[in-house]
Order: structure tokens, then C-alpha cells, then sequence
């Protein structure tokens, strides 16, 4: 048991380690992006001395690594900074929109991952079968397809010629189940379509490859029926691999989550750090970056701890 | 009375990906009465295994039971439905097969998998299968039987392993047993034991069962009946004693020849000349090296040995037992972490790093596994070419000419030059795994198992060639093997290794006769006998001696745990001196030559045995 917790702190201290170096990362490549936030908020016409004055007053002409460490401790007392284009502390702009993103995230990945794991293990279960070749086709057409322009089609199809739903994703709180279902509907949609595909076909290769093993054999050979097969014996082999695609899959939400928020003008912190990035607001934008890049890792490394977990090897 | 269990004309095809078939079983029959063992035998591809699988009305991948009966009992098993053959599998038909690491799920207890027919089938209750299981775990000599199921597959040892499986296969009381090479994948010391409590549930219990083998003298401990196969067709069936002291078939007689190890005598050696290879008190193990220069998972300790120029080193010993890191060594894969290695008189530079192209060149080692160890996208030409441009810088016509020579001298058509290895069958891929070493026209060739996963016929072959480049090419061979028959047919000194101990060393004429080492006559006396009853008249273990607590911090002898002439007080408080035997076998004991010889050693020698 110590063993295990001992596997699981140094995973966990790795994950940490990264989470760092993301952040140097983010900081120094953020920087290199052409023109500052002075010049930005000063436009065009703006006097040099007025821009520098505007540097100095925001600290941007200290040295890289001194803001950098500046910036790191902010972060890590719960302190980002102040957006530069708009005056507002980073954590009270990033606190509204957060959760608006986790609950996109949160419904889609309800719906995607329950759905996922049953597609691929049913092809899995009856691979070279016609409904898997179909699944097979099918999941290939929609990983193929890029989310942008699934989610134009969307819009064009259900918001523009059948008006079924409203071509901005935007549920207000006090929104009744119906509005909130027509709200986000379509977004939730485009990102499940890419994403189903995606962990469905991670899911049969992972069972599949356990059923080629010959304890399957023999588990068949013991009179076990197909399905206490899949679930008793394939299955909890597979929970590291699965996991792993689960991990992978949501992971590329984020990316997704950036495209449809934007496309579907959905208040979430994708679109918050797309607007930063036009308004070369730094504090904003390394802070959405953190938490996309801390969402990662977390996805991650809970991947890693379920194969760890579900192994017995490691477990002991 | 009829027949419990009877075959006729069986026909099993395989579809090609061109939607063609090839019969792969064709027209067998057999019939097994009631309480009574029938054997296939053949090697690989010879169909045993396929038939043994169709009794249960399975067939692996991409093949189909064509035609023909399977009657079991009252029941024609190729009647059956998918449910019905579900019903039938694991309940009245039960099977044991060849590896039990991989056929037991990593990641459920063992318990949980041994009760699973019962619950599968609604046998009885899982107490009531507990506690059954609990009672066949004591039936097959398993330590802890109460409590090791509730242990996970990788915690216990492989020949354990195998007794939980047949365990698995007899909870159901089933009508017939299908044992698929059950012992293969065991070390020779294990093996006796698990034979032993097999037959010892299957006479007790009076099962009916099939025991598939490549191994001739297994199988004439096992079986009352034999059916010799191959290429998917009978070429022999008959009572087991007409079949080994009598055998009507031609091939059957090449199986017997192959498993009778003759003798291959390399040339005489001068022992004047200075040695090629000389291993100095070698000590060598993976890890971090700690201060006392201690590797932090020791392997091998305190290794000495030399071997002449155009002899053969034999390295013997279990898995786990440090003979491929002896290999690895010496082929500076793994640094040693004290000792050295002397080559042609010179030190060796520890590892590749520092060790110069001339020197790669002269040593080459060849790995057990011909299959992983030669890239299957890369033609023959190109696995041979590449050892001849980067150590003799050949090109052109001179590569494709010296391609050929070394394609004959591994007795190969030399028209498999521009052939992918994938093509080729696995004693022929080994060929090529020789011929890529021999391209370095080396002086010494460490040959690491290089038969253990062929057939014994194609294997013989091999070691008939092994022996014929050596005495024409003047090559050294360092040969690592579990086989003491192989190791005594091939070469001119042995050293035994238990546990990464050199416990003997000696000249190959001292491994027929005692005095041995102990561990080394328990090597010795476990290798099956070509005869029936050589199981029966090996007598049970006897306990070993009661010792009491070993004393830590000292190299004391590995074989402790095992050794059934352990002394009390000397052999757990004392490391053991290195004994030199009067005809010059170094010996790891604490008893001396004249106890050694009169100790006649229990395990396996006397005839009424106490209980094990």
C-alpha cells in the first residue's frame, strides 16, 4: 500500500514539476507575441514617451525573468494580476466565465463518454461484424472532419434554415430546462461528434487487443458467455488504455472548446482568452493558457492513476 | 463397452486471406476409453493443439471445424449450438493450457478465476466452490493451499501457476481433461513436480484426459495411449509402450533419434595455449552500485571461468539464475560491477562504450528468440550485408558472394537472399540468426538458448551445425541452456549456476556419474526418461532438513532453501568453500568429495520415498 502511495506521490509530484515548466513556458512564449499591451491600449497615434510612461507604470520594462517571477507568485497566491485592457483583476474576469466553460465541458462529457465507451466496446465485441465496419467508417468520417466546420454547418442547418435553435449558445440562469437544452444543444453536439469518434475508436482497439490475450481464450474455454468475456475479464484490463483515450479525448475539448465557443459566441474562458490574445491583454491570456494547460495535465495524470489503480501489479 | 470419447475423420481447415482454405487437420481419428490418458504428440504445426481444442468445438481464429464426428459421451459435439457449447465448455470438457501466466487474468485473485466455472455454470455455491478449490489446491502440493488464492497470478511462481490452472480445469469434475502442453514453459526442476501432482490427480480421481506434448519422455510418464501427428494427419497410434520400444513409423523413429541426445564432440583441444576467454571474479547485477560496490539487485557473484580457444563452454542453470547476464557481460551489454573479462589475454573495456569496433567484431552473440531478434521488414541480404560492410567494408559483388558463402554455410539455398526473415519458418530464421553472427567472422559466439523454441527435430539440426561450424571454423562457443542433455551433448566444460552461484564447473565426462553438487544431481535426476514409470519409481521428496535461522550479511550457499543435504549450523551460518573433486570438478559445498559421493542424495535416488 505504501508502494502504491509512494507510485502515486511521485506521479503526482511529475504532474507538479510540468504544471511549472508549462507555466515558464507560457510566460516566455506569450511574450514573444508582436506588440505589448501599451501600445495596444494607447493606439496607433500614442507619442513614444506616452507608451513608455504606460510600460513603466504597468512594470513591462523589467527584465522577462523578473516579471516572470513576479507573475508565478501572483499565481500562486491566488493573484494573476489586473487585465491590462480592460482594468479588471484577471481572477474576478476568469471567475465568470470558468464555470460556464466547466459546464460545457461537464455536459458534454456526460454525454460523450458513456456514449463512446459503448460504441467502441460493442464494436469491439463484434469487430468484423457489419455494424462494427459501419461504426468503423463512420467514427473515421467524424474524427476527419474538422469541429469548425461541423459547427458552421450547425449553425447554417438548425439555426438558419430550420430555426430549431438560437444560433448564440447563451442560457440565462434562470433559463427552464427546455431553454437550456436549446441552448446547448448545438454546441455540446459538434464537440460530442468529434469526440465520441475519437475515444470509440481508442476504446475497441484497447478491448480488442485484450481479447486477442489467452486468458480470454481460456475465460471462453471455461463456457463463459461473450458479454461476462467483455466485462468481467476484458474489461478491467482495459481500464488503463480506456482511460488513457477517456483522458486524451477530453483533453482535445479544450482545444474543441476554443472553436465553438468563438463559433457559437458561448461566454466561456475559451473565448475570453481568444478576445485577450486580439487585445494583447498578457496577464489574461497567461492565465487562461494555466488553466487550459492545468486541465490537461489533471486529465492526465487521473489516467494515469486509473491504470495505476486498476493494475494489481502495481497496486501491491 | 464403447468408447467415452471418440474422434472419426476430423477435418479442421484454415481460411487464407485470399478466401481459400487449407485443411489443417485432416482425417483423424482416435477413441479414449473411460479413466485412460491419450497423448498427441507432434511438433509444432503438426494440428495437436488444434485437435485438442475442437473436443471443446473451438477453433482459433480464421479456422473451422469442417467435418467429421467429436463424440463425448452420449453428445456430438459438432451438433452443438453456441449455447449448448458453452455449457459444454469448462463443465464436462476442461483445459489446461500451455502458459499459465498468460492465461491466467493479471487482474483478478486467482480464487476469483478458479471458482468462475462453478458460478458460470451454477455448479454449487461460491462457499461450497471455495472451499472445493481449497481442496484441490492441497490435491496438487500447492503451498499455503488456503490462502494462496487469494493472491493475483504474478504472485505466485510459474510451476504453481500451472497446479492452480489444473485446479481451475478439475473444479467442475469434468468428463475430460485437456492438458496442452502443460509443463513446456517449466524449468526441468519444476516440472518433475508438477507432473507428479497431475498424475496424481488424474490416477486418484480416475479422469479421462488428453495430454498434448512435444516431449517424448513426458508423455511416456502421462499417457496409456499415443497418437503421433504431423502435418495435421495420424502417422502413428498405439498402446505408449509399443509406440516409444517399438515404433512402426518412420517419422515417429526421427522424433525418437531427435530426443536422444548424441554425442558431438568438437576437435581435441590444446590445453597448453593460453586461454581466449577468461571471466575473473565477476561480480555483475542491475541498479544503482552502492558503496561496498554492490549492485542494488545482485545477479552473478564471484564467477571464474576460461575457455579455450575452439571449445565450448556450457552455461546451465533455471530461469533467473544469471546465465544470460553472464552473456551480457561478456558481450559488454551490462558493465560488471566488479571483475573483469579477459579476451585473447587483454582486459576488456566494461562496456561497449569503450570496447573498439575489432573487438565487437570478435565476439557476437546470438539471441534465443530468432524471431525478434532479426527485423522482419529487412530481407536476408540486408541482415547479413550489415555485419559485412560495417566490419570488413564489403560492398557490391563481393557482399552478394560472400552472402551466398555464409547462406551455405548455414546450409541455406542461397536464393533466400532477397527474401523478408518473415517468410521463413523458425529453424531457418535461427540459421540466419547464426549466419549474421558467423558474417563477423567472430572468434567466440555466445549462443543464448538458441534452441529452446524450436521443435527438437529442427533443434537437433541446429546443434548439428553448431557443431560442424565450430570444428571447421575454429570458433569458441559459450552455449547457455536449461537442457542438461543438450549442454552434455554439446560441449566440453559445463558450469552450473544456481541462483547467480557458480556451484560446479567441471569437464563435461564428470556429469554422468556422482559425486555432484547438490543442485546439480537434482538437475540431473529431474530430466524425464525415455521409459514409462520413470516418474513413479523417482521417489517423493522427502522433507528437507529442519535448519535453523540463517545468518545475514553472509554469502551464504544459495541452495539452502531447496537443498535436501543441508548440514544445521554449517550450511546457515557458514558460506560454503569451493571444493576441487579428485577428477577436477570445482564444487560450491560444504560437503566434501567423499560425502558428496556417499551422500547418494535423496530427491531422487531411492525408491521407497517418505512423503513430500
Amino acid at each position: 500500500m505504501n508502494q502504491l502511495l509512494l507510485l502515486l506521490g511521485k506521479r503526482i509530484g511529475a504532474a507538479l514539476l510540468t504544471l511549472l515548466l508549462v507555466s515558464a513556458v507560457v510566460f516566455f512564449i506569450s511574450s514573444l507575441l508582436p506588440g505589448d499591451a501599451a501600445q495596444a491600449m494607447l493606439g496607433q497615434s500614442a507619442t513614444p514617451e506616452a507608451v513608455a510612461a504606460l510600460r513603466s507604470a504597468l512594470g513591462l520594462d523589467q527584465p522577462g525573468h523578473i516579471r516572470y517571477v513576479h507573475w508565478l507568485g501572483g499565481l500562486l497566491t491566488g493573484d494573476p494580476g489586473i487585465s491590462l485592457a480592460n482594468d479588471m483583476p484577471v481572477a474576478e474576469l476568469v471567475a465568470t466565465r470558468l464555470p460556464k466553460s466547466l459546464v460545457l465541458a461537464g455536459i458534454t462529457t456526460l454525454v460523450a463518454v458513456p456514449l463512446a465507451l459503448f460504441l467502441g466496446i460493442y464494436a469491439a465485441m463484434h469487430s468484423g461484424s457489419r455494424t462494427d465496419r459501419v461504426l468503423s467508417t463512420l467514427t473515421l468520417c467524424m474524427v476527419a472532419v474538422p469541429e469548425f466546420l461541423l459547427a458552421t454547418v450547425a449553425v447554417l442547418v438548425f439555426a438558419v434554415k430550420l430555426r430549431w435553435f438560437s444560433a448564440l449558445s447563451y442560457a440565462p440562469p434562470d433559463a427552464s430546462l427546455g431553454e437550456f437544452l436549446s441552448a446547448y444543444a448545438m454546441p455540446v453536439m459538434t464537440l460530442c461528434l468529434v469526440l465520441v469518434a475519437q475515444m470509440a475508436r481508442m476504446t475497441r482497439a484497447a478491448v480488442i487487443d485484450q481479447l486477442n490475450q489467452p486468458y480470454v481464450e481460456m475465460a471462453v474455454l471455461k463456457g463463459a458467455s461473450l458479454g461476462r468475456v467483455v466485462l468481467r475479464h476484458a474489461l478491467p484490463n482495459a481500464i488503463g488504455p480506456i482511460a488513457n483515450a477517456v483522458a486524451l479525448g477530453l483533453s482535445y475539448l479544450l482545444g474543441g472548446v476554443i472553436i465553438v465557443e468563438v463559433i457559437f459566441n458561448y461566454p466561456g474562458v475559451a473565448s475570453l482568452m481568444v478576445d485577450a490574445v486580439t487585445n494583447r491583454d498578457m496577464p489574461l491570456l497567461q492565465a487562461c493558457a494555466m488553466i487550459f494547460c492545468a486541465a490537461y495535465l489533471v486529465l492526465v495524470l487521473f489516467a494515469d492513476i486509473c491504470a495505476i489503480v486498476s493494475n494489481p501489479k502495481l497496486r501491491s | 463397452m464403447s468408447a467415452h470419447v471418440e474422434v472419426q475423420q476430423l477435418q479442421v481447415v484454415a481460411e487464407t486471406d485470399t478466401g481459400g482454405t487449407i485443411t489443417i487437420v485432416d482425417d483423424v481419428s482416435f477413441a479414449i476409453d473411460k479413466g485412460q490418458v491419450l497423448a498427441l504428440i507432434g511438433e509444432s504445426g503438426s494440428g495437436k493443439t488444434t485437435i485438442a481444442l475442437s473436443l471443446m468445438g473451438y477453433a482459433r481464429g480464421g479456422c473451422r471445424l469442417e467435418s467429421g464426428s467429436i463424440r463425448i459421451g452420449a453428445t456430438e459435439v459438432m451438433d452443438l449450438s453456441r449455447e449448448q457449447l458453452g455449457q459444454l465448455r469448462g463443465r464436462r470438457v476442461s483445459y489446461v493450457a500451455q502458459s499459465a501466466a498468460a492465461s491466467f487474468n493479471p487482474s483478478r485473485t486467482i480464487m476469483d478465476q478458479v471458482t468462475e466455472v462453478a458460478a458460470i455454470h451454477h455448479l454449487m455455491p461460491r462457499q461450497q466452490a471455495q472451499k472445493k478449490a481449497v481442496e484441490l489446491f492441497r490435491a496438487l502440493a500447492l503451498p499455503e493451499p488456503d490462502s494462496i488464492g487469494s493472491r493475483y497470478p504474478h504472485q505466485v511462481s510459474g510451476g504453481q501457476l500451472q497446479r492452480l490452472m489444473a485446479a481451475m480445469a478439475l473444479i467442475s469434475d469434468p468428463e475430460l481433461v485437456i492438458f496442452d502442453e502443460p509443463t513446456t514453459a517449466l524449468d526441468v526442476t519444476t516440472q518433475i513436480d508438477v507432473l507428479r501432482a497431475f498424475k496424481k490427480v488424474v490416477q486418484e480421481r480416475n479422469i479421462t484426459a488428453v495430454y498434448v506434448s512435444h516431449d517424448l519422455a513426458v508423455v511416456a510418464q502421462m499417457a496409456d495411449q499415443v497418437v503421433v501427428l504431423n502435418k495435421g494427419a495420424i502417422r502413428e497410434q498405439g498402446a505408449t509402450a509399443q509406440v516409444l520400444d517399438a515404433p512402426r513409423d518412420e517419422y515417429t523413429r526421427t522424433l525418437m533419434a531427435a530426443a536422444r541426445q548424441p554425442q558431438r564432440h568438437g576437435p581435441e583441444l590444446d590445453s597448453a595455449v593460453p586461454p581466449l576467454l577468461e571471466v575473473r571474479n565477476l561480480l555483475a547485477g542491475y541498479g544503482k552500485i552502492d558503496r561496498q560496490g554492490q549492485p542494488a539487485v545482485p545477479i552473478l557473484s564471484d564467477i571464474n571461468v576460461s575457455l579455450q580457444r575452439g571449445a565450448t563452454l556450457g552455461v546451465i542453470g533455471e530461469s533467473g539464475s544469471g546465465k544470460s547476464t553472464l552473456a551480457r557481460v561478456i558481450a559488454g551489454l551490462l558493465g560488471p560491477a566488479a571483475g573483469q573479462v579477459l579476451f585473447d589475454g587483454e582486459v576488456l573495456p566494461p562496456t561497449l562504450k569503450g570496447r573498439s569496433r575489432e573487438q565487437f567484431r570478435r565476439i557476437q552473440i546470438v539471441f534465443q528468440n530468432a524471431d525478434t531478434a532479426l527485423n522482419p521488414a529487412h530481407t536476408i541480404a540486408r541482415i547479413l550485408g550489415r555485419p559485412l560492410t560495417f566490419y570488413h567494408g564489403y560492398r557490391g559483388a563481393k557482399k552478394q558472394q560472400r552472402i551466398a558463402e555464409l547462406l551455405e554455410l548455414v546450409q541455406l539455398p542461397a536464393n533466400l537472399a532477397g527474401r523478408p526473415c518473415s517468410e521463413l519458418s523458425g529453424g531457418q530464421k535461427q540459421r540466419i540468426n547464426l549466419a549474421r553472427a558467423l558474417a563477423a567472422e567472430p572468434d567466440l559466439i555466445l549462443c543464448d538458448e538458441v534452441t529452446s523454441a524450436l521443435d527438437t527435430v529442427v533443434g537437433a539440426a541446429i546443434l548439428d551445425l553448431l557443431t560442424e561450424l565450430r570444428s571447421k571454423l575454429n570458433l569458441s562457443l559459450v552455449f547457455i541452456s536449461h537442457d542438461i542433455s543438450t549442454v552434455r551433448s554439446m560441449c566440453d566444460e559445463i558450469l552450473v549456476l544456481y541462483s547467480g552461484q557458480k556451484v560446479e564447473y567441471g569437464r563435461r565426462e564428470h556429469f554422468v556419474k556422482p559425486p555432484f553438487h547438490p543442485y546439480t544431481d537434482l538437475l540431473i535426476a529431474s530430466v524425464p526418461e525415455l521409459q514409462q514409470g520413470w516418474l513413479e519409481r523417482v521417489a517423493q521428496r522427502p522433507a528437507l532438513p529442519e535448519i535453523g535461522r540463517s545468518v545475514k550479511s553472509l554469502e551464504l550457499c544459495h541452495f539452502l532453501e531447496r537443498c535436501p543435504v543441508r548440514i544445521d549450523g554449517r550450511c546457515n551460518r557458514l558460506p560454503p568453500p569451493r571444493v576441487q573433486m579428485q577428477r577436477g570438478n570445482e564444487v560450491l559445498c560444504h560437503h566434501g568429495e567423499q560425502e558428496l559421493r556417499e551422500l547418494e542424495i535423496p530427491p531422487l535416488k531411492c525408491v521407497a520415498g517418505g512423503a513430500g
